[in-house]
């Protein structure tokens, strides 16, 4: 895939690799990043990948848009692209009572079982997009096709952290108390925001994730420990 | 070592702990946050002889009232035009002076300006996260919010007499338009709204806070449906959204978002533009990236000067008169 390049100001290039989300796009985003941080053009000061799209930051006082142009060029020649490299993370899920409360809801939308819409989302293949929005907010696609629901007309407000959400192809597990317009099917109790320096977030762009079943006695018992952790 | 200690009376919304920020994190959905006034900011520290970065606290307009309870530290306030009573001495902001234990210290909205800069002459400790100390307002990560009530330490304080007195005020930035590059989505905008961006003008809404600052007037319609899959934001990103209404976000933005962007502010017009207060009119002027480039490396180059003239302490007041009299011959009666 060739990349468009677009100047942001004088501070950021936008490398966009297609129009519409693909995996390949997406692919080539991730390896593009990848690229630049084994291989960092002088005076880059971050990179963020996005769906189709990845931002090259850097300090206008020691290059410029030309340069770094040049540089991903160059990159993008040699890239290696490949899908499933991430990461397999797995992140355990409460889906029953007060956990869930769209759960019947997306069951009725879809014409399954509230049963069936669970054993669809354990069974989804997971991969982070981008993050966005706040810290940790880490935009899954993967959502299989049948329980697949649009966002609601108007957002319900103080949805806790933690929550397990979903609308349309995309799922995420949010980290702060938030108002969302996505379905509320469960709730998490593995940390996003890991709280660990050496690697403060959990999940990295293009990681595969899993979601694992845990009952509210196991949801109980581990939010205790974390939080005495 | 020395230690002064604070009591927070009263705090509005959005008097935050603030260092230079947490770049690199973007890419986990974290916004680099800092101070909305980097100018500013690093001036409180300059005029201290501070090394730079260090955490300060950002005023908004709802205002800071300190008591302070243990020692004496000097300490600098910096950004827009605000008000400062210390002590029963009425002042403004750009000014440098010593609080002692049981003396009082406002800071409020004064005749122009947003954000002020409180720095001291010490280390100012606050709550960590990802290895800066700079709030995101929206999480409450990093330092935080001050709430009255709160009390909070500087450590290792000095006192510098020989800096007291008015801050010389930056005197290198542009009074015109704000300047922007057009794009990343220009080319989806109606031909006229590019046009009418660049030359209508433009009213700050209240709708301003860390995250961005909403503007009102011509709505800016996008040329059929448009829908682009979520791309990285940055501060400066202005986006559009489905009602036409131009929004610039600032140090706390989201990092992504599918709202397309008719431009980005240019770097160095960004401490000038978050210093406009709500209400208030503005324009925009479209440059080429290359000129936004020289822009920023000029003023780079402007505001290490600056910087550096206003890092050399003046001398104690004994000393500025006596070189005062040399100079202008004498001033005492």
């Amino acid at each position: 895939m060739e990349p468009q390049f677009k100047a942001i100001a004088d501070h950021a290039l936008l490398v966009t690799f297609a129009k519409d989300i693909s995996d390949e796009a997406h692919a080539y985003v991730i390896a593009l990043d990848k690229a630049l941080a084994a291989n960092a053009p002088q005076g880059m000061i971050e990179t963020v990948p996005a769906m189709v799209n990845l931002l090259v930051s850097f300090d206008p006082i020691t290059t410029d848009h030309a340069a770094i142009e040049a540089h991903v060029h160059q990159c993008v020649r040699g890239l290696k692209v490949q899908t499933s490299v991430g990461v397999r993370r797995v992140v355990q899920v409460c889906y029953d009572g007060p956990f869930s409360p769209d759960l019947d809801a997306v069951a009725n939308a879809t014409g399954l079982s509230a049963q069936a819409v669970i054993n669809a989302h354990l069974a989804g293949d997971f991969r982070v997009l981008m993050y966005g929005f706040a810290p940790g907010y880490a935009y899954l696609s993967g959502v299989p096709a049948p329980i697949q629901v649009p966002r609601k007309p108007a957002p319900v407000r103080d949805v806790p952290a933690g929550s397990v959400i979903i609308a349309g192809p995309q799922c995420l597990v949010t980290t702060l108390t938030m108002p969302t317009g996505w379905s509320i099917i469960g709730r998490s109790p593995t940390a996003i925001l890991t709280g660990d320096p050496s690697q403060p977030f959990l999940f990295d762009v293009g990681d595969q994730v899993t979601f694992e079943r845990i009952d509210t006695a196991t949801f109980a018992r581990i939010s205790k420990d974390s939080s005495h952790g | 070592m020395a230690e002064a200690a604070f009591t927070v009376s009263f705090a509005g919304p959005l008097v935050t702990f603030q260092d230079s920020g947490r770049p690199g994190n973007m890419r986990y959905g974290v916004a680099a946050s800092g101070p909305m006034d980097r100018l500013a900011f690093d001036a409180a520290h300059a005029a201290l002889g501070n090394t730079p970065g260090l955490t300060a606290i950002e005023i908004s307009l709802g205002s800071l009232n300190l008591h302070c309870t243990e020692g004496a530290v000097t300490l600098a306030i910096t950004g827009g035009d605000f008000s400062v009573q210390h002590a029963g001495q009425k002042s403004s902001s750009w000014t440098i002076l010593t609080i002692r234990k049981g003396e009082r210290l406002a800071i409020s909205a004064g005749k122009a300006g947003s954000w002020a800069y409180l720095a001291f002459a010490g280390m100012l400790d606050a709550k960590d996260w990802l290895g800066s100390q700079a709030t995101h307002s929206i999480s409450g990560f990093g330092g935080g919010a001050l709430q009255a009530g709160q009390t909070f330490k500087v450590s290792d304080t000095a006192i510098r007499e020989d800096r007291l007195g008015e801050i010389m005020r930056p005197n290198f930035l542009p009074d015109g338009p704000i300047r922007v590059v057009t794009g990343p989505q220009d080319q989806h905008f109606a031909s006229d709204s590019v046009t009418h961006f660049t030359s209508d003008t433009y009213k700050l809404t209240d709708a301003y806070d860390r995250m961005g600052m909403r503007l009102g007037g011509p709505a800016l319609h996008l040329d059929g449906a448009l829908s682009i899959p979520s791309e990285p934001i940055v501060r400066g990103s202005v986006q559009v959204s489905g009602d036409g209404v131009p929004t610039v976000l600032l140090a706390d933005h989201q990092t992504t978002g599918g709202y397309p962007k008719i431009a980005t502010v240019i770097s160095s017009d960004i401490d000038r533009l978050v210093q406009f207060r709500s209400g208030q009119t503005l324009r925009f002027k479209a440059m080429t990236s290359q000129q936004a480039t020289d822009e920023a490396r000029h003023y780079a180059t402007q505001k290490a000067r600056y910087l550096a003239q206003i890092s050399v302490a003046r001398g104690s007041f004994e000393q500025r008169l006596m070189r005062e009299n040399l100079i202008h011959g004498c001033i005492l009666d």
